[in-house]
């Protein structure tokens, strides 16, 4: 196995014009899932009157600091139809952006070190295949087949029982990933506006009819929120409330080594994930802070849980140094499971509570929030996630393969 | 790592304890009476600002007791803790935020 070289950027992007007075649409969010919804916006319906106003710069929230895991091996019906077409979307987008952004399906590991973990794995397999999601119950010797750095020995604290594996899982360049959108999106009109914060919505009576921003008012036929950790702020400022709270989330790499980690492994119990960037760091995952936190970065002793985690597991990286550590700001739902919708305000949707695990769904999440924005109705397969379920009680209850503690 | 005070034990790491969640949401006081849509916010909708929170924290490894924190959820400041019952300080650097 030889490291990959990364792709040379194109050298043109996108432009950076000024706000206009007024747009068909306003998508608040230059994270990947704003991208992905611009994209679609004026690929799927022809709507290219759009702005993507973002405070920061362009796909600079989680967007640049998750761990890039990429699978679609979700429990319930209505999560693994919407994580299995994005996966599929993922599968084309390289081509159809014409940018290749790296995305390696290399496969992933959900290992079980109980025997609850391994019921809830083999039950989660029968689940998969039932939803046309690939997916394979292994033993541990099978485990080490395509992990062979991974320690399998009955004799550690938690022993690997077996472990789920996704093979069509994988990893993409995430930064990639968003100027790929960025780009297209551009080409095809749609204005991104960086250093843009939204502080509040221009409303007549229940209806949303533009958004305040840092750099004036703008008018809006129809206003979409994909703003991440900051949602429920945002809806707050449009009258409404999310079932959503925001915690800090953490991720650290690795100084570069050669290739050793073929795979993504990923322990629910233990608490770590492990992938092997192209470049050659390895990247390391955890579970939330227990706290509410807006602060961008995590505690130490999740880091070093998540270590003792990783080195039983990996004897192999006993001796890699820790390069750098940093945080995003994830909004966790009741039922780990997004919501994708209508909101109280009329031509206001908001596309929220992808929690620890939305990169995956990038282009599924663009596909169906452009659909419920454009129509005004939600599409089949997003119509599950509307924030009326918390009141019907029809929960889309994922913690289990959410597989972050949270 | 946060410095928390337990109200009864004082200062000690963030690791002693277990989170809660947002304080003084009081249970419905005629729980027959409220529709599925409050029953929702009662259940699930708990606030989530961007300043400070008054939120519930469990010694759980020292003296075992609740009490309530509140903490800037930006810069992570503990501005205070106090016991279950007491009412939320108010705390010229808690701002209006509530
Ligand atoms: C450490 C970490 C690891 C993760 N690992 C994975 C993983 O391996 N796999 C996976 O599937 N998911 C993972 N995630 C989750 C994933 O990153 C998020 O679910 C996903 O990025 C959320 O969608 P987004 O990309 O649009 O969000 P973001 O990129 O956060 O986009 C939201 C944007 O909104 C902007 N914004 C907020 N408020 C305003 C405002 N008022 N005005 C204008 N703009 C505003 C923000 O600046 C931000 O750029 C991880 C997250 C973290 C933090
Ligand atoms: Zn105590």
């Amino acid at each position: 196995m030889t490291a990959e070289p990364l792709p040379e950027h194109p050298d043109f992007l996108w432009r950076t014009p000024e706000p206009r007075a007024s747009y068909d649409v306003v998508v608040v969010g230059a994270g990947g899932h704003g991208l992905a919804t611009a994209y679609y916006l004026a690929r799927n319906h022809g709507i290219t009157n759009v702005a993507v106003l973002e405070k920061g710069w362009l796909a600079g929230g989680n967007m640049a600091r998750n761990t890039t895991i990429i699978r679609s091996n979700y429990l319930w019906d209505q999560s693994a139809a919407i994580y299995e077409h994005a996966l599929k979307l993922w599968e084309r987008l390289p081509e159809e952006l014409d940018y290749d952004f790296l995305f390696s399906q290399r496969g992933v590991l959900n290992l079980a070190h109980t025997l609850q973990d391994v019921r809830e794995g083999v039950r989660r397999v029968g689940a998969n295949r039932l939803n046309g999601v690939d997916a394979q119950w292994l033993e541990p010797d099978e485990v080490a087949d395509v992990c062979p750095i991974l320690n399998i020995s009955p004799r550690t604290r938690y022993p690997v029982l077996g472990a789920t594996f996704q093979p069509r899982a994988g990893i993409a360049k995430h930064d990639h990933v968003a100027w790929a959108l960025a780009r297209r999106a551009d080409d095809m009109g749609v204005d991104l506006i960086q250093g843009c914060e939204v502080t509040g919505f221009l409303k007549d009576g229940d209806r949303v009819v533009g958004v305040e921003t840092s750099r004036g008012r703008i008018l809006a036929g129809r206003v979409g929120l994909a703003a991440a950790g900051h949602s429920s702020v945002l809806a707050q400022r449009a009258g409404f409330r999310l079932p959503v709270q925001s915690h800090p989330l953490q991720a650290l790499v690795s100084e570069l080594h050669e290739p050793v980690h073929p795979t993504v492994v990923m322990s629910n119990h233990v608490h770590v994930y492990v992938s092997q960037a192209h470049k050659g760091e390895l990247v390391m995952g955890a579970g939330v802070d227990a706290y509410n936190g807006y602060g961008q970065r995590g505690s130490f002793h999740v880091i070093e849980q998540q270590m003792a985690a990783a080195v039983e597991l990996f004897p192999v990286f006993a001796r890699a140094h820790v390069l750098r550590t940093w945080g995003g700001i994830v909004d966790v739902t009741p039922d780990a499971s997004p919501i994708i919708g209508t909101t109280p305000v009329e031509n206001l949707y908001v596309n929220c509570g992808w929690g620890t695990g939305g990169f995956k769904a990038t282009p599924a999440a663009g596909w169906t929030f452009a659909h419920t924005i454009a129509t005004g109705e939600p599409h089949p397969l997003n119509a599950p996630f509307a924030l009326e379920r918390f009141a019907t009680g029809a929960l889309i209850d994922e913690h289990g393969a959410a597989a972050v503690a949270h | 790592m946060l410095l928390i005070t337990c109200p009864w034990c004082g200062p000690r790491d963030e690791t002693e304890y277990h989170y809660g969640g947002q304080a003084h949401v009081p249970y419905p006081a005629d729980p027959a009476d409220l529709t599925d849509e409050q029953w929702a916010e009662y259940v699930f909708y708990r606030d989530n600002p961007k300043g400070p929170f008054a939120e519930r924290w469990l010694h759980s490894i020292g003296c075992r007791r609740w009490f309530n924190v509140l903490r800037d959820t930006v810069t992570y400041r503990v501005l205070a803790s106090y016991r279950p019952g007491e009412p939320r300080p108010e705390l010229p650097q808690a701002g209006g935020n509530r």
